[in-house]
């Protein structure tokens, strides 16, 4: 599903004093099926503009089309229930919840959806598996080293199968060498068909054969890409 | 089916994220258990009494008849037994004789009571279990009083009272109608008072109009007269009680509304990412909605159930310094279990209910927050 915004803005705080234009006119284009880059200072507005592509909030004007679908229109209910047949989320701070096992940190985002519990374990230890993390399934995550988490959080962005892979900073908690192995999972994901959207302003990530294209966000504008 | 599913999910997200707390958690469910164990114990300890207590009286005579003098109760000559005359309706009528007597071995009073239906020798006496207990005697023993002019007389223990009436008979001792008269100083003839049977309760009030009429100096008791009474004893026992509970319940409430409305930065965190990774504001709401079901409905059948074994195998013993100042003799009795479909409704009502509410308000807050703002 190609993503495409135009001219979309955002501000928060509107009509106070604080008002503050985070995302001021981007029009772009996101190719199915390729890794895309986001990169640009702190304080861009990548995260911002991430949010809104992935539902978790609206642009103050402009219009964001996934597929046929424009989001920027839908209800809330139906916000929620693309983000999450279609989006899945990897985030800085992994937000794994703690005192919870891998595993069930991992089943947490298919809880609301009730699939087949049978299936749904199976899927959930392939993923585990898949990300050499079988044998951690019952450890409670707060054990977990860096890059454990990072590929618990993985994986849970991938059990209900989304579409799309939303990435935020996914590697500003990992050392290089995690940073490299990172790229190499964002690599399985996109041999196996997957639309990933990362930011970043770390060049192990930008500069990442892994990925196809890179924009760059400067003070809500795109400059390049 | 699929709703049914989700809800097995979210129970079971719940109550491994219960277990994460434990220490919190057990110690709420604790004092939530141990709220509804008290209320829950003096509801059935009160409505268990009742019903005892009105079962005795159903079966009491319908009138009691006293005589009074300068207002207060005086002994009854014999031969007003014939002077009540003929009363349309009375299917009975019978001189008592009791009185009460002082212990002071034991520091308590007893009841004393002639009954000539059990056939007493004069130097046998029968004992409510409570006096046996304190005294430290059983069937065979003798027991010694000091009657009214200083002379001690023994009695032979014939047998315990039952102990299924104990709430009425712990300190009662029967005894032949000579030996009474002659330990407790009766000697003129009169009895304490008479009763009357009385088939058609329609009549009792006529009957009772009669009475006053032919016997102007007596007063006649109607057994109604006596259940309001107690009715009214034990309520006001219950409101000593309920008072006392109020204290507790306020705790409860505070701890509960804090507990419920304190909600952490940890748990806004974690409703942050459920939304963040796909659960609705509904979701979130009914996975809360379980929390608070589920500790709340283990802590009143917890709670409920044990006060179901305090009052009915027990004996309510914790209640015993409120409830003792009826009877010196505490009754070791064993109510008859009585559960009230109402009184379980109301309780559940008033502890389950606002609990519930109280855990969900606060999340409602907490949930309609936006999901992006775990990307901050
Ligand atoms: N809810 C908000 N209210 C007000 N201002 C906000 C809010 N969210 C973000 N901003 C502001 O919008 C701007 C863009 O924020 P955003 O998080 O998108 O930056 P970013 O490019 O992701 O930065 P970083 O690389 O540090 O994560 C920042 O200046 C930030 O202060
Ligand atoms: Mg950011």
């Amino acid at each position: 599903m190609r993503i495409s915004l135009q001219d979309v803005h955002k501000v928060f705080n509107q009509g106070r004093p604080n008002a503050y234009p985070a995302i001021r006119g981007v029009t772009l284009t996101i190719e199915p099926n390729q890794v895309t880059c986001l990169k640009g200072a702190s304080g861009s507005g990548k995260s911002t503009l991430l949010s809104m592509i992935g539902c978790l909030s609206r642009p103050t004007s402009g219009r964001i089309h996934l597929g046929e679908r424009m989001l920027s229109s839908l209800p809330e209910r139906f916000l929620t229930d693309i983000r999450r047949h279609t989006f899945g989320f990897i985030f800085q701070q992994f937000n794994l919840i703690s005192g919870l096992t891998v595993l069930e940190n991992v089943l947490l985002p298919a809880y609301p959806l009730a699939p087949d519990f049978k299936q749904l374990k199976k899927s959930a230890n392939a993923l585990l598996e898949r990300f050499g993390l079988q044998h951690k399934a019952q450890s409670p995550v707060q054990w977990l080293s860096g890059g454990e988490a990072q590929r618990v959080a993985i994986c849970r962005a991938l059990i209900n199968d989304p579409q799309i892979l939303i990435a935020d900073e996914p590697t500003a908690n990992l050392d290089t060498r995690l940073s490299h192995a990172f790229m190499g999972q964002i690599r399985q994901l996109r041999e196996i068909g997957k639309t990933v959207l990362i930011t970043s302003h770390d060049p192990v990530v930008f500069e990442s054969p892994v990925v196809d294209r890179v924009i760059e966000l400067c003070d809500g504008q795109v400059v390049e890409g | 089916m699929e709703w049914i599913r989700r809800q097995r999910y979210l129970i079971d997200f719940i109550l491994s994220s219960l277990l994460r707390r434990k220490g919190k958690n057990f110690g709420l469910l604790l004092v939530y258990t141990l709220v509804v164990f008290m209320l829950a114990s003096v509801m059935l300890f009160t409505h268990a009494l009742k019903r005892e207590v009105g079962n005795v009286l159903q079966a009491s005579p319908e009138i009691i008849l006293q005589r009074t003098e300068a207002g207060r109760h005086a002994l009854i000559p014999a031969d007003y037994l014939e002077k009540i005359g003929r009363l349309r309706g009375v299917t009975g009528r019978k001189g008592r004789l009791w009185g009460y007597f002082y212990d002071a071995t034991v520091k308590a009073n007893y009841t004393l009571m002639v009954a000539d239906e059990r056939e007493l020798a004069d130097t046998e006496v029968i004992v409510g279990s409570a006096i046996a207990r304190a005294r430290g005697v059983g069937p065979g023993d003798y027991l010694t009083f000091r009657s009214h002019d200083g002379i001690a007389y023994s009695f032979m223990i014939r047998e315990l009272l039952d102990s299924d009436t104990e709430l009425f008979s712990a300190d009662l001792v029967l005894m032949s109608e000579r030996a009474f008269r002659v330990s407790q100083g009766v000697t003129g003839g009169g009895y304490t008072d008479i009763v009357l049977s009385v088939s058609n309760p329609r009549e009792l009030s006529k009957i009772a109009e009669k009475l006053t009429q032919r016997l102007p100096d007596t007063r006649p008791i109607l057994k109604q007269e006596i259940l309001r009474t107690y009715d009214a004893i034990f309520s006001w026992r219950q409101g000593i009680l309920f008072v006392l509970l109020a204290g507790a319940i306020m705790a409860f409430v505070i701890f509960a509304w804090d507990k419920a409305s304190g909600l952490s930065a940890e748990e806004k965190r974690e409703i942050g990412i459920l939304k963040a990774i796909g659960w609705e504001t509904g979701d979130v709401l009914q996975m809360k909605f379980w929390e608070g079901a589920i500790l709340s409905v283990t802590a009143f059948f917890t709670g409920y159930l044990l006060a179901y074994l305090h009052v009915f195998y027990a004996s309510a013993s914790l209640f015993e310094p409120v409830l003792k100042g009826w009877a010196v003799l505490y009754p070791a009795f064993r109510l008859a279990p009585v559960v009230d479909g109402l009184q379980i409704a109301t309780l559940f009502f008033f502890t389950v209910f606002p609990y519930v509410v109280a855990t969900i308000i606060p999340i409602w807050q907490a949930s309609v927050t936006d999901p992006d703002a775990v990307m901050r």
